[in-house]
């Protein structure tokens, strides 16, 4: 990763085919991340917000260009050397949370460290603080439909947080959530963010998230409209924020 | 080791339809072990009977003797030869001679069988030492099958005909002095048991025999002249293919009902990859390949089949050790076929339970897996959206 940049995309194109008819979602994109970036996707309903997400993310291929995530040519990746990334350096939060449903929340948490092969005692440690991080230590042993939607998708911080990623992928992280349940889970993200120095990367249109980033990137109809960079410190929502004490336990090389 | 304990955990989540499904495929785990335990035990105990009442440790036949030509019966004798007599004086041979005839119960003419047999044998175990213990000029034995249909009782008087060795036609009356009780009904239904001295002196065969039977353990010998060997393979192979034709029938029920509840699982496996497609999706984006989601899946299934084997242990195993001990008397008596007494004892050996618990889990493996390959074809970004298979 030269300069300390995490994602890279270069002409990215990727098409589907819907029945006859060619869609046309990501029309050479070429942008680039760095590390501890808090940056997001920012368009209405298909503009290939999404779709960029998931080729960072490994979850597709572009159909042209080159997309290189944390080192990796993703459209190189086979899909056993795609999923080791996943599995150690990239976590994922979606809309709907995706909580496995007949988890408990620390179960939940614990999942992917179980991928990774992590003893026992490693396991609860990490997961307690992840826990705690997102503030729901006493909820640990909460199943799914026992937590609210706020609940939920805090629950799904600290599971894409957990095994400390270089890169998180927030797939409209709010959409289902109110205005004060948006405001503490992107509150608690800003904090991950500063003090794990994790990447993080949005793909929204709700507002509510827009205030909270610090770059900007707008898409319409798959190309790059705008890339902006925002200063936080004139009164946005990022001056309101405090530590999460976490800091100690941060490992700002955690690759 | 890590995807095993995921399947657990996911089992044990899944509560109430994890056993319902256990359950359903676990009566039929002990239905097919029930009915393949029984059947064996039929096997064993017609065959045991068989061999104690009739066949001994193998038989050796007048070379003209057919059991199922009774024509055959009248060139079916011959003397026994010195070898197979040495045999017989030495307690480990019975040699039996049968001659065709005629009671006349009631004063009706029922062909039957006289059969001569040695009252002191114990190569069998027909009750013949009664026909020693007796003053009687012609003391009869007989089934209790034959007294049933002929309404004699012991110490009932009845007129026995033959045809001796010169074909003439001789009668005698006979009493009966003991009426035996066999589940072999082959040494019952229509015939007589008499002394062999006597029947072979009535006959005009002194010496003679229609075939001698072994004891069990006595080494056959190679060959005697005029006389076929027959073993007791050879013997039983009716009695065999009688108990493998009812297999038959039993093992399509039992088929019936393992594909119910193989239906079950597929029911259960194809419902479980449609509702957890999402759920597929996230596995995948946390670092699972969609192998590792399949064999997930299908051992999800497959353990359906552990837990049915664990919960046939707590409820049929007990049922099944009581069964095989006490055993429980049958309905149809005769109308299997073949000697199975009052009671039937299930034979449950282990390589029956070991057997079926290794095909079941096949199985259930196999089912389990066919409807998980649709995870192969799921993009993970469709199954993230909740779209697709």
């Amino acid at each position: 990763m030269e300069n300390g940049v995490v994602i890279s995309t270069d002409k990215l194109v990727r098409k589907f085919k819907v029945g006859r008819t060619e869609l046309v979602a990501l029309k050479e994109v070429t942008l680039e991340f760095r590390r501890g970036e808090f940056a997001g996707l920012v368009g209405p309903s298909g503009s290939g917000k999404t779709t960029l997400l998931n080729i960072i993310g490994t979850l597709d291929s572009p159909t042209s260009g080159t997309a290189e995530v944390l080192g990796e040519r993703v459209e190189k990746l086979s899909p056993v050397q795609a999923a080791s990334l996943r599995s150690r350096q990239i976590g994922f939060i979606f809309q709907t949370f995706n909580l496995l449903p007949v988890y408990s929340a620390y179960e939940n948490v614990e999942f992917p460290l179980l991928l990774l092969g992590l003893s026992r005692s490693e396991r609860h440690k990490k997961v307690t603080d992840a826990l705690e991080w997102v503030g729901l230590a006493d909820r640990a042993n909460s199943k799914p439909t026992q937590l609210s939607g706020g609940e939920s998708q805090r629950v799904a911080i600290a599971r894409a947080v957990v095994k400390r990623p270089e890169l998180v992928l927030a797939d409209e992280p709010t959409a289902n959530l109110d205005a004060e349940n948006s405001h503490k889970i992107l509150q608690t993200m800003v904090n991950l963010n500063r003090d794990l120095g994790t990447t993080f990367l949005f793909s929204t249109h709700d507002e509510k998230v827009i205030r909270y980033l610090r770059r900007k990137i707008s898409l319409v109809d798959g190309r790059v409209a705008a890339d902006e960079a925002r200063d936080m410190t004139d009164g946005g929502d990022m001056t309101q924020s405090s530590s999460i004490g976490i800091v100690s336990q941060a490992s700002p090389d955690n690759s | 080791m890590i995807i095993f304990r995921l399947a657990i955990r996911n089992l044990r989540g899944a509560g109430i339809r994890t056993w319902l499904n256990a359950i359903a495929l676990s009566f039929a785990f002990v239905a097919i072990i029930f009915g393949q335990g029984m059947l064996q035990g039929m096997n064993k105990q017609a065959e045991d009977a068989s061999t104690a009442f009739e066949f001994g440790g193998g038989q050796y036949w007048q070379q003209n003797y057919d059991p199922y030509d009774p024509l055959t019966l009248e060139d079916a004798h011959a003397p026994v030869p010195a070898a197979l007599e040495s045999l017989a004086r030495a307690g480990e041979a019975a040699p039996i001679l049968i001659v065709a005839g005629s009671i006349y119960p009631q004063g009706r003419i029922k062909p039957i069988l006289l059969k001569g047999i040695d009252p002191e044998q114990k190569v069998l175990a027909l009750p013949t030492a009664a026909l020693a213990d007796t003053t009687e000029e012609l003391p009869i034995l007989i089934g209790s099958r034959t007294a049933a249909t002929t309404g004699l009782a012991v110490g009932d008087q009845v007129t026995v005909q033959w045809r001796d060795a010169d074909g003439a036609f001789d009668a005698r009356d006979g009493r009966v002095v003991e009426i035996m009780q066999t589940s072999v009904g082959t040494v019952d239904i229509g015939q007589i048991w008499v002394p062999l001295d006597k029947l072979r002196n009535l006959a005009g065969m002194e010496g003679e025999a229609t075939l001698v039977t072994l004891a069990r353990g006595t080494r056959s010998l190679p060959a005697v002249e005029g006389w076929n060997l027959r073993t007791p393979a050879y013997l039983l192979s009716d009695l065999r293919q009688m108990v493998a034709s009812k297999t038959i029938g039993q093992s399509i029920m039992f088929t019936v009902l393992f594909l119910l509840a193989m239906l079950a699982i597929f029911d259960t496996q194809v419902l479980s990859v449609f509702r957890r497609r999402r759920e597929i999706g996230m596995l995948v984006a946390l670092g699972m390949t969609r192998a590792q989601v399949i064999v997930m899946f299908t051992l999800e299934g497959a353990l359906h089949s552990i837990f049915a084997a664990l919960l046939g242990i707590v409820y049929a195993g007990p049922l099944f050790y009581y069964l095989g001990r006490s055993g429980f008397t049958i309905p149809g008596g005769d109308s299997w076929g073949f000697s199975l007494g009052d009671k039937l004892y299930p034979t449950f050996t282990a390589g029956l339970i070991l057997g079926t618990t290794v095909l079941v889990f096949v199985v259930t493996t196999f089912v389990s897996w066919l409807p998980t390959r649709k995870i192969a074809k799921l993009k993970p970004t469709d199954a993230l959206a909740g779209r697709g298979t």
